[in-house]
């Protein structure tokens, strides 16, 4: 027995599509390097490309906030459960280009 | 070829309006449950909607915010009505129905974002689109209104 980690639905389909996947660590910060070694696909949607978890990506221990312990440092136990929760953010762009148009992703301004 | 699509009545289609003019000018946000296609052979079908309140504390013309808590409030309709949540909708006051790069640096793969823009307090375009697997831009989602 390790340790679970709850997938959010967003992510399944980077986990073999599956809802939990079981792995070994101790704390969550090893927990989540087990996940994303045995599943590549899963980085680039958990962390920035400096390795920092990304800012809506949310982690609990056992409904925990792993803010309010250690953070990656968080120990875990056989038998503890990780979960990731999205907070999902977003709206209407500020980047502005140098002639002052508001800049969208594919490079259309307004 | 892009195969996407996203399917909701007239009448979902218009209370998503609605909610994007009744925040105006702050933006609206939701959540969409419905069911998925099959391997990307049929639309993904939405059945209903959950508004959900924009959580932010400022910024509300051009940021929306949803937290854990809104999420599993949103899961748990979705289970409670043997569907699944889908993805979001928000609106865009006085600025394109297009995702920015604020909503780039924020989206999470498989969701479906449909973005309502509203110039000026009137409802206008209506979009949808899904974060590319290397998140470097969204594929567009094709919206099928029916009924």
């Amino acid at each position: 027995m390790g340790v679970k980690v709850i997938i959010p639905t967003p992510l399944r389909a980077y986990a073999g599509k599956q809802e939990s996947v079981e792995v070994q660590g101790a704390t969550v910060g090893e927990a989540l390097t087990a996940l994303t070694a045995k599943f590549g696909g899963l980085k680039k949607h958990l962390y920035t490309d400096d390795g920092r978890l990304r800012s809506f990506v949310n982690v609990y221990v056992n409904d925990e906030d792993i803010r309010f312990l250690q953070k990656d440092k968080t120990g875990v136990r056989d038998g503890d459960t990780i979960s990731i929760i999205p907070s999902i953010a977003g709206g209407a762009s500020e980047r502005f280009s140098r002639l002052g148009h508001r800049e969208y992703f594919d490079g259309i301004e307004d | 070829m892009n195969t996407m699509r996203l399917k909701l009545s007239e009448k979902l289609a218009e209370k998503m309006r609605a909610h994007g003019v009744e925040t105006y000018p702050y933006e609206c946000c939701g959540a969409l449950l419905g069911r998925d296609g099959e391997g990307g052979e049929s639309p993904r079908e939405v059945s209903e909607l959950l508004p959900l309140p924009n959580r932010r504390d400022d910024s509300r013309r051009t940021r929306f915010e949803l937290m854990p808590d809104d999420v599993r409030l949103a899961e748990k309709e979705a289970r409670g009505k043997s569907v699944e949540l889908l993805g979001w909708y928000h609106s865009h006051p006085d600025a394109p129905a297009r995702p920015s790069e604020y909503d780039r640096e924020h989206a999470w793969p498989w969701y479906s974002y449909v973005i309502i823009s509203v110039q000026k307090g009137e409802p206008g375009e209506t979009t949808s689109w899904r974060l590319q697997d290397d998140r470097t831009g969204y594929d567009a989602e094709a919206i099928e209104i029916s009924g």
